[in-house]
């Protein structure tokens, strides 16, 4: 074989290297994109693999993201997150669990990973929620001389759950890439997502009791509420927010509601939410719309690139040498399980997920369906594997969150130090699910089943 | 350079005008999609849905002009995800080189690549025949469908506008390698906050 028809067939690996390259030197990911499918595009064209007529499939590709009803549901969720955060509820969501929990050994703690899985079930955004855990509660914590690194690491680990309990955006966009209903990907998501809240909340509170004054308890005395008034709260900030959650998740589930519509009422319910509490206004509309449009357009943007890219990539015989090299791994569906979740991890460190979602899915997506693998669990293993690579030291994005709202007296080393017990924790759930598939995929199986003798009953 | 500073300023107003208003469309778009729910639900009621396809088809719509609105302004704020561990540690005028570069010889390739490669697929949509005479437009498929040839048209004014704001930003970077803006101003341009999703 000549040097020029084996650098033709390796072309595609030149452009993940060329790829990586680009982000290196800081130009923006959505336009890195753009960057390389140009440059490659261009010496396809040189070495006669490009035919140029190609690129006249790239409108039909975007008019496709504008027709699809799955990505619609993104605004709905961000906006919905998004007024609850700014309206101040998700912060006196925080106070009040943290109350009502703080009297016994490791209780903050405890408030951190419950409020941390509440909020991800309204789509909490990863940044925000850690930002506020990290204003609110870390200075109570180490007030109360608990641990610095369970109290940095608890915040870190919850706060990153919104990737993984549904409703997500990583599962909606996970859904769109794997070709699997939204409804099955939230429904195989939810109790992978709680075995992971419960891992945390154990580990927790382990610590708390068998290392000595390494999470105290608030002292009553530091509670300057009556009970009456906690009653209220609870009545005010709990409850609400909670019945929002379970009304969202329930219709979708229950097959009442479309992922998308249950969207649309959620975000309406947390504006009602927001107005019950007398916190509606113009200002909080806007800037909750100005977040949506930025996040949303962010998203679409890189999609928009990412299409550009991988068309380029798919010409160069990208798509079907990954497929090959993925397939023909030895081990077969275990060798490959484990290269994608190497892959995955791997990106996911200095990459956003959206990223990963649009460049590393198309191409594992293929393998999977050839080895026949299940989508729903293979979707639910990589958005754990994700959420891993998130708070991995020392590039995780959640470490970094938390370090712009950490206190002084906590440095970068204890932000590390602190995450790698919940990385090891999401590790063992991580083999968990690759074992127990049935974790999963029963609630999927068990919904579709009721829902279809529902349907058959009752018409 | 002053002169070019000041295009660089009027195309900012426009695309923040246009940019600052989206979120007023995410509300309607919210709402829009409550009404959709409401009326599909009435079928429980009343024994026949009374949404239509137009208010299903708006949906997507709004949200299509969302987005596609949306990526000038992205561009113009900075608000674009980097991966900065090198990029943070450049001196202002080496980060201004990466922009201007990536702009010149990716961005606005880019933007009339898809200007062109969109024209065709959307004057068909208008109703233009091989014989350059205009036919009907294109309308969805669905009963009480929308016409499509409007929200296709928006696909070549997102990279019309993306064009313009991309010369603006070259224009900035360019005053500061040439060290036309002061660093405070050079500070100002280059705010980066990057708005993190999820």
């Amino acid at each position: 074989m000549d040097l020029l028809s084996s650098l033709k067939e390796w072309m595609p690996i030149l452009m993940f290297g060329g790829f990586f390259l680009m982000l290196c030197t800081g130009y923006p990911v959505a336009l890195s994109f753009v960057a390389t499918a140009i440059i490659f595009g261009l010496i396809g064209l040189g070495l006669d693999m490009f035919p140029i007529s190609r690129l006249l499939s790239l409108p039909s590709r975007w008019f496709d993201t504008m027709s699809n009803f799955t990505l619609l549901a993104i605004p709905f969720f961000i906006f919905l997150g998004a007024v609850l955060e700014k309206s101040g509820l998700a912060e006196e969501l925080l106070e009040t669990v943290g109350i009502l929990l703080g009297p016994i050994k490791g209780g903050m703690a405890l408030a951190v990973v419950l409020v941390g899985t509440l909020l991800a079930a309204t789509t909490g955004v990863v940044a925000a929620t850690i930002i506020a855990m990290g204003m609110i509660t870390l200075p109570i914590m180490l007030r109360l001389g608990y641990d610095k690194r369970l109290a940095t690491g608890v915040i870190t680990a919850s706060g990153t759950l919104a990737q993984m309990i549904p409703p997500s955006l990583v599962l909606v966009l996970l859904s769109d890439q794997l070709g699997v209903p939204v409804g099955d990907l939230f429904a195989g998501a939810l109790i992978p997502g709680l075995i992971l809240s419960g891992s945390y909340a154990v580990y927790s509170l382990a610590v708390a009791y068998l290392v000595p004054n390494s999470a105290p308890a608030l002292p009553l005395s530091m509670r300057q509420i009556t009970g009456g008034a906690l009653a209220r709260k609870v009545f005010r900030a709990l409850i609400p927010p909670v019945v929002l959650i379970f009304a969202v998740l329930g219709s979708i589930f229950f097959g009442i509601a479309t992922p998308t519509e249950a969207g649309a009422v959620g975000a309406v319910g947390a504006v009602f939410l927001a107005f019950a509490n007398r916190k509606l206004s113009w200002k909080l509309l806007r800037d909750s719309g100005e977040s949506t449009t930025r996040s949303t357009g962010l998203v679409i943007m890189i999609l928009f690139a990412s299409s550009f890219f991988s068309l380029v990539f798919d010409v160069l015989g990208g798509g079907k040498l990954i497929t090959e090299l993925l397939t023909n791994l030895p081990g077969g569906l275990w060798g490959f399980l484990i290269a994608a979740n190497i892959i995955v991890f791997l990106l996911g460190i200095p990459l956003e997920f959206t990223e990963i979602c649009f460049i590393v899915m198309p191409l594992l997506v293929p393998a999977a369906n050839a080895l026949g693998i299940d989508l729903v669990w293979f979707g639910i293993i990589m958005a754990i594997n994700l959420q891993t690579a998130f708070i991995s030291p020392p590039v995780g994005f959640s470490l970094f969150y938390l370090q712009s709202a950490a206190p002084k007296e906590i440095t970068t080393a204890d932000i590390h130090r602190g995450a790698l017990p919940f990385v090891l924790i999401q590790l063992a759930v991580l083999m968990l699910i690759i074992l127990v598939p049935d974790l999963s995929t029963w609630l999927v199986d068990y919904l579709n089943e009721l829902n279809r003798a529902r349907m058959a009953g009752g018409n | 350079m002053k002169a070019l500073l000041a295009v660089s300023r009027a195309i900012d107003t426009v695309t923040e005008f246009i940019g600052r208003r989206l979120s007023l469309l995410v509300v309607l778009l919210v709402t829009v999609g409550f009404v959709n729910v409401v009326l599909r639900f009435s079928q429980r009621f009343f024994g026949r849905s009374l949404t239509s396809n137009a208010i299903i088809e708006l949906q997507w719509y709004m949200f299509t002009i969302l987005f596609l609105m949306s990526f000038a302004y992205i561009l113009k704020e900075n608000l674009n995800v980097r991966v900065d561990f090198l990029y943070t540690n450049w001196s202002a005028r080496r980060r201004a080189w990466v922009n201007l570069i990536g702009h010149l010889l990716f961005l606005i390739p880019f933007c009339l690549l898809g200007m062109y490669v969109s024209y065709g697929p959307v004057m068909r949509s208008w109703g233009l025949l091989p014989d350059g005479t205009f036919g009907t437009w294109e309308i969805s498929p669905d009963p009480d469908g929308l016409p499509r040839a409007p929200i296709k048209s928006m696909l070549l004014l997102a990279f019309v506008l993306l064009l313009v704001q991309g010369f603006s930003e070259i224009i900035k970077q360019l005053a500061i390698i040439t060290g036309t803006v002061s660093g405070e101003e050079a500070a100002r341009i280059e705010e980066y906050h990057a708005a993190p999703i999820e």
